[in-house]
């Protein structure tokens, strides 16, 4: 850029960048302030001048301003909102901005625009409102959340009533691959997750137990806290993260592309038939992975306890003369509402969905922190039943 | 510069080493309106994608002011993807931003223009496809036509060389449609911006195109090529025909 003062308060300033230029001359002559304008008014070439003709219009509010533009060879969007923000310029006492000599096709383009309606502000977003409006207005919203979880409750049960009198309804093919994407697929993270927490337990507990040469009894609480607890808690975590949010996201992308519109439209309830098969698949797979998990995170407890001078022999006994037959049928029924509780949930907020991408990624996470919340009160409850039944 | 600003030579595009269309191969000039045409299912969406580079065509190349950008990486493919904008089908408006900032976020990363004046120069933008008072709204909040007409808005934000639209005004109402056309015309004329558009409009054809690419499922390449009026009156091929005069298949 260069910029050079030259006499009667006159500036020129000019650039020429990567071939673009725009040339601006600014000088006050007998009470009018003249710009005279030329070159290559694009983004490029309008970006250094664009300032100085602000800030002299700003200097001198009360002069009439006429701007030449004849020397004007080429203008794209950016050079004409250079003059529009030139025309929309605040004048005192109606002293005029006056573009000349624009050649005619600049200026029908220029003319489009009416430098008026780019005065004011534009349309923001409504302005956030008072803490206490956004109290009430969360406050609605949990709710409403609330009554539509009931009443998806009620829904489901009613499909899951209606499955059960008339098995032919259900969509099993569905249900099939649901069950394959959901519980076959996830065996791999699921037997890592689960031998390593095993062997965490083990070695963590036969560190502490050694002091007391009891080592042997970190096979009952492998067994006894993995079977009961452990093992199903995090099937569930797993499956909530993996499957409860790839049904959310799903339903949720349905729902923008208007599928589920489609299927109402066809007379199909999305109940019956998007989440009953997720629901049905999730409650068969549950059980069987955590069945698999119980046995994966043993092993790891019983590979561990081997560093531990623990004979495998001794481990399996100990096992299965600790855990019996309750404790296992009692974590497997936990994991059935487990599956029941994150295939809803996740169907549920992929079916709330709004509109957009965002939309999917809210529903999505949504989905897996509302899951992962109904997990640990569902197994808070099983605790206090499963205590007052003395299993 | 000399020569055409767009060069499609030799070009196969398809899917899976399947070829759709084989040796496609026309020219564009500067200040030209191209529109390329065909049934629903004959590529044309798929050569508008392989003529931006967002797929590598199979083979053939296509230069866009003397640049294969298929070829080209890094600050020399970025130096000519700004010669172009591109409105597509469905608008791909980004859905966590309004409007306005939609049309701002180019400028922002491209131009050295400070906050005000970007501000403007995207609600002009805004308000030559009739959407000034709309800039607060998220795409969400738009019909479908309202999101095609920001798309415009957007893919003209950079003042670019050439504008590649898929398919702007289908599914418009006819007077916003022919807004959209006058608004194309226009910008050639005014501003000497080259346009490839993709486009089933018959009204639309006749009104924008200086030259029409007719592309063919069975013959997979070109089958006309002119100005409309000449392929509505004069083309010998019984299929070119039918689209120009709006006749079901026999």
């Amino acid at each position: 850029m260069e910029k050079a003062a030259g006499a009667g308060g006159r500036w020129i300033i000019g650039c020429n960048y990567r071939g673009g230029m725009a040339k601006l001359d600014i000088s006050t002559t007998e009470g009018e302030l003249r710009m005279a304008l030329g070159g290559r008014l694009d983004a490029d070439g309008v970006a250094p001048i664009w300032q100085q003709a602000r800030a002299a219009l700003d200097r001198n509010r009360a002069l009439p301003v006429r701007v030449e533009a004849a020397g004007v060879d080429y203008c794209d969007g950016a050079g004409l909102a250079f003059l529009v923000d030139l025309r929309r310029h605040p004048r005192q006492g109606g002293a005029a901005v006056e573009i000349q000599g624009l050649p005619e096709r600049f200026r029908r383009l220029l003319d489009q625009f009416d430098p008026a309606a780019f005065r004011s502000a534009p349309a923001a977003r409504q302005a956030g409102e008072g803490i206490f409006a956004s109290i009430g207005r969360s406050a609605a919203a949990l709710g409403l959340d609330l009554k539509s979880q009931v009443a998806f409750v009620g829904e489901a049960g009613r499909a899951l009533a209606l499955a059960l009198r008339h098995p032919r309804q259900v969509r099993w093919r569905d249900t099939l691959a649901v069950a394959e994407a959901a519980g076959v697929n996830a065996l791999p993270i699921v037997t890592l997750v689960a031998f390593i927490l095993g062997v965490i337990i083990a070695y963590q507990s036969a560190l502490t137990m050694r002091q007391f040469g009891a080592e042997v009894y970190v096979a009952d609480l492998i067994g006894i806290s993995m079977v009961r607890e452990l093992a199903p808690l995090m099937t569930a975590i797993l499956l909530a993260g993996r499957s409860g949010a790839a049904f959310a996201a799903e339903i949720a992308t349905m729902r923008v592309n208007e599928e589920i519109d489609a299927l109402s439209t066809f007379g199909f309830d999305p109940v019956p038939f998007l989440v009953l098969p997720r629901v049905l698949a999730a409650m068969v797979v549950t059980p069987v992975l955590a069945v698999y998990a119980d046995g994966i995170s043993i092993l790891g407890g019983a590979v561990t306890l081997r560093l531990f001078q623990v004979p495998l022999v001794t481990f399996y006994n100990e096992v299965f003369s600790w855990v019996q037959m309750h404790d296992l049928l009692g974590g497997l029924f936990k994991c059935l509402v487990f599956g029941l509780v994150i295939a809803g949930i996740g169907c549920l907020r992929g079916l709330q969905t709004g509109n957009g991408a965002v939309a999917v990624g809210i529903s999505t996470t949504r989905a897996v922190v509302s899951a992962l919340v109904l997990i640990v009160v569902v197994d808070g409850a099983f605790a206090v039943v499963y205590y007052h039944l003395g299993i | 510069m000399s020569g055409p600003l767009i060069s499609v030579q030799g070009l196969a595009v398809g899917f899976g080493g399947q070829p759709l269309l084989e040796g496609i191969g026309f020219e564009v000039e500067q200040g030209q309106v191209l529109v390329i045409i065909g049934e629903s299912g004959c590529g044309k969406t798929l050569l508008l994608k392989n003529m931006i580079g967002l797929y590598r065509p199979l083979a053939g190349r296509v230069l866009i002011a003397g640049t294969d950008l298929a070829a080209s990486e890094g600050d020399q493919r970025r130096a000519v993807q700004r010669k172009f904008g591109v409105a597509y089908q469905s608008g791909a408006l980004f859905g966590s931003m309004s409007l306005l900032d939609n049309v701002r976020l180019p400028l922002e990363e491209y131009t050295r223009l400070d906050d005000a004046a970007i501000e403007l120069v995207a609600r002009l933008k805004l308000s030559q496809v009739g959407l000034l008072g709309s800039e607060a709204k998220m795409p969400a909040e738009l019909s479908g036509g309202m999101q095609k007409r920001a798309a415009i808005a957007r893919a003209m934000a950079l003042d670019p060389a050439i504008l590649f639209l898929d398919e702007p005004s289908a599914g418009l109402d006819p007077v916003t449609a022919a807004g959209i056309d006058q608004l194309i015309l226009q910008l050639s004329d005014a501003q000497g911006i080259t346009f490839v558009v993709v486009t089933h409009e018959l009204a639309s054809i006749f009104a924008i195109a200086d030259r029409a690419v007719m592309l063919d499922r069975e013959a997979r390449g070109i089958i006309a090529a002119g100005k409309p009026e000449d392929l509505r009156d004069h083309s010998p091929h019984p299929r070119v025909a039918r689209f120009f005069h709006r006749e079901a298949a026999p």
